[in-house]
């Protein structure tokens, strides 16, 4: 025991038993393939059974599974001589020289990200990288931004969050389409720009009415209910008919304006009064940038908020409630105004998804919403911002990136539909997510306050908090 | 004498059937330490928890004065109250220290009540006003001057729970000190601490006392520091008090050896009818 401690004596690579173990895999997956994958039964013309043989198949997934088994043996075995020798400093210290350097980067990156996107794909193409990569993600993260002053500060579990997105989106839906054409018409180009606070704030209150009975229930009862809840709003949704038009939804919801001006074709649309050759890019454009403030929004107030004493309350909440009333914290309020704020974030995103979409139903606020979201804060652990923005990125990015992979038809056959697989890759993420990095992508605290000498704290003293 | 600080009359606490505390009164003076002692399951934690508000008991009355002599009924205010308006700070048995956080949060979050009022329930401080930066000023000044009276300065940036035991035993005392407390409650301060550090928090406790702004009340099982540094000492026993006054007659009082140590077999009805069981 002692010699394998000592840094000197690293283990030799025993290529002998990682073959082995490889090859073992490689039979049992061999073993598995062959009624499930190497035989077919399909229907032909004559609606007869014929049995399909796909060897070649088998053997692919087979090779996969060798490989992968090989290489993760390889990657246990460089993984335990680091353990041996203490990690190399090089590698960190290289990391830590492009650290100041990641948040201008990337903050210029997301700013001219529609126009590069633009100069490469013109503006046909474009539109599907913009609107389906960037305004997607950016959604998601705001969000998830949104959801981490609940679940990643003050340590609630929230498992309703689609909910106050859902209220969002249909508080503009309805005025924009029910009450401004009726009462004030003369405010038609303006609606989004009206609408998105007052979205805000209804998410908000929402979340106060979802609080106040929540407020005794900690953990998993918490996430019950909160789960309760975002179901009730849907199926209230679905079944108020005369209030949300039920499973059928809202259709031709006003888009928004650039700041009163339209943008169709007309005289007075955005085209003509810039002088531009009409076309639908400018506005998935302006959208993507209206999404990109609302986030750095949200981002900012977080910031700021995480260094006020009610961002330290929501920690110190989620770090231990009894000591926190023992120091004269208003326990109550401290949740409600999480929630509150919270759900408010998830308002504006409603209120922009809405604006987005021109079309909203109950089908797009179902429970895998809110599992996403807070999954995206779950993968970007800690209350961190940044690792919202990579889990995003990793995820919505990821499930969309499964749409373009049409290579794998060449492989698979062309009947294979990559984005079939989402729920699988998320659940193998996932999954791989709690093996390695339990705590999230950036598993440490970042101190709201510094004396002398800031500190990261590591994720092993943070509590997650128990409701 | 002066009025006492803290009047507690005919206090009982029952749960069930189980009565943990029976109709108990003493007062806890201005100025003293008062320690309260007795042996394990003798009710003291749950006469703290009664006093700083995590139970409502079910009878009696906890009279706090202030110098002021504003008056608060302890019992009748909403938990956090208790800290932010009646002025009572509390320490507990196994540390309650926001590990996650850093040692200077710690003594933040403390001064949380006084900050929300200057950041104007955050939207001052959102819109990061002077007045506000100068009151988290004074907050962190207030912070730094308890963690040099501490000798925590050098881990000021250090997350709590890094701390060695004893030190998180004196970070938790001033923690509940920045809450500007007129009645600090410590729940075994010196448990768990070696004889050095048992010495360092004598002195810290005095010294609290000597600022004359603070009065102490703690439940100790060190006798060694009950006897050096407290003024006045009530014994509890099942949940009754059975001694009160000062240290040294406390300790010659043959109900609170009785209660201790227990007595001879044969001694068990005398002693008995002596004390009046």
């Amino acid at each position: 025991m002692t010699q394998a401690n000592t840094p000197s004596s690293t283990e030799a690579f025993d290529l002998v038993k990682a073959l082995k173990d490889a090859g073992f895999a490689g039979m049992v997956t061999f073993g598995l393939c062959v009624p499930i994958v190497a035989f077919r039964a399909e229907q032909d013309m004559a609606n007869k059974l014929v049995l399909q043989q796909r060897w070649w198949m088998a053997l692919v997934i087979t090779g996969l599974v060798i490989m992968a088994r090989f290489l993760f043996s390889l990657h246990q075995h460089s993984r335990r001589n680091e353990h041996a020798q203490q990690a190399p400093a090089g590698t960190l210290s290289a990391l830590a020289l492009i650290k100041p350097y990641l948040a201008p980067l990337g903050f210029g990156f997301i700013t001219i990200y529609p126009l590069m996107m633009l100069a490469i794909h013109g503006p046909g193409g474009s539109i599907k990288w913009i609107d389906n990569f960037g305004i997607q993600i950016l959604i998601y993260v705001m969000l998830g931004w949104g959801l981490n002053i609940v679940v990643g500060l003050a340590g609630l579990l929230d498992l309703g969050y689609v909910a106050f997105y859902a209220v969002g989106a249909y508080s503009y839906a309805l005025i924009a389409t029910k009450v401004i054409p009726e009462t004030f018409p003369f405010l038609g180009v303006w609606a989004f720009w009206i609408c998105l606070p007052i979205s805000g704030l209804l998410a908000a209150l929402w979340g106060i009415l979802l609080g106040f009975p929540v407020l005794r229930l900690r953990g998993d009862y918490l996430a019950i209910v909160t789960l309760a809840f975002g179901e009730i709003i849907r199926l209230v949704l679905i079944n108020w008919v005369d209030f949300s038009n039920g499973y059928a939804g809202l259709s031709s919801i006003p888009r928004p304006s650039f700041f009163g001006i339209p943008f169709n074709a007309s005289d007075t649309g955005f085209a003509a009064v810039f002088n531009l050759e009409f076309s639908p890019i400018y506005r998935t454009i302006f959208l993507y940038y209206v999404i990109l403030v609302l986030s750095l929004m949200t981002a900012y107030v977080t910031l700021k908020l995480r260094r006020l004493p009610v961002g330290r309350a929501w920690e110190a909440l989620r770090e231990d409630e009894i000591a926190c009333r023992s120091l004269g914290i208003n326990t109550t309020i401290t949740k409600l105004t999480a929630f509150a704020i919270g759900a408010m974030f998830g308002g504006f995103a409603g209120c922009f998804f809405a604006a987005r979409q021109g079309f909203i139903s109950p089908e797009s606020f179902v429970f895998l919403e809110s599992a996403q979201i807070l999954a995206i804060v779950v993968l970007g652990g800690m209350g961190s911002l940044f690792g919202v923005v990579v889990a995003s990125i990793a995820l919505v990015g990821g499930i969309e990136i499964l749409r373009e992979l049409d290579f794998l038809k060449e492989v698979f056959g062309p009947t294979f539909d990559p984005s079939q697989y989402r729920m699988l890759v998320f659940g193998v993420a996932m999954v791989l997510m709690m093996l390695w990095k339990p705590r999230g992508l950036i598993s440490t605290r970042d101190p709201s306050v510094v004396y002398k000498e800031r500190k990261a704290i590591s994720g092993s003293m943070v509590q997650e908090g128990h409701g | 004498m002066t009025t006492p600080l803290l009047k507690i009359e005919h206090l009982t606490m029952r749960f069930g059937g189980l009565v943990a505390v029976n109709d108990l009164s003493f007062d806890v003076h201005r100025g003293e330490i008062t320690a309260l002692i007795g042996p394990n399951g003798a009710g003291k934690t749950t006469v703290f928890n009664c006093i700083t508000g995590f139970y409502k008991p079910t009878e009696g009355r906890l009279g706090l004065r202030h110098p002021d002599s504003k008056t608060y009924l302890l019992e009748r205010l909403p938990d956090h109250h208790i800290n932010w308006k009646a002025k009572v700070a509390r320490t507990f048995q196994n540390i309650r220290l926001f590990q996650g956080m850093t040692v200077l949060e710690n003594l933040l979050v403390a001064q949380h009540n006084p900050l929300m009022l200057a950041s104007g329930y955050s939207i001052l401080g959102l819109l990061g006003s002077k007045s506000y930066l100068k009151s988290e000023k004074a907050a962190l000044d207030k912070a730094v001057a308890w963690l040099e009276r501490i000798n925590l300065i050098d881990r000021a940036d250090d997350p709590a729970g890094d701390l060695p035991y004893g030190d998180q035993r004196r970070l938790e005392i001033a923690r509940a000190m920045c809450t500007d407390p007129v009645l600090l409650c410590l729940d075994e301060p010196a448990a768990g601490l070696n004889p050095r550090e048992s010495l360092e928090l004598n002195a810290l406790l005095t010294s609290i006392r000597a600022d004359g702004q603070t009065s102490l009340l703690l439940i100790e099982h060190d006798m060694s520091v009950v006897m050096a540094i407290s003024d006045h000492v009530v014994v509890l026993d099942y949940g009754v008090k059975i001694s009160d006054g000062a240290p040294e007659e406390v300790r010659n009082d043959p109900r609170v050896i009785a209660a201790y140590l227990g007595v001879d077999d044969n001694e068990v009805a005398a002693v008995e009818a002596e004390v009046g069981l």
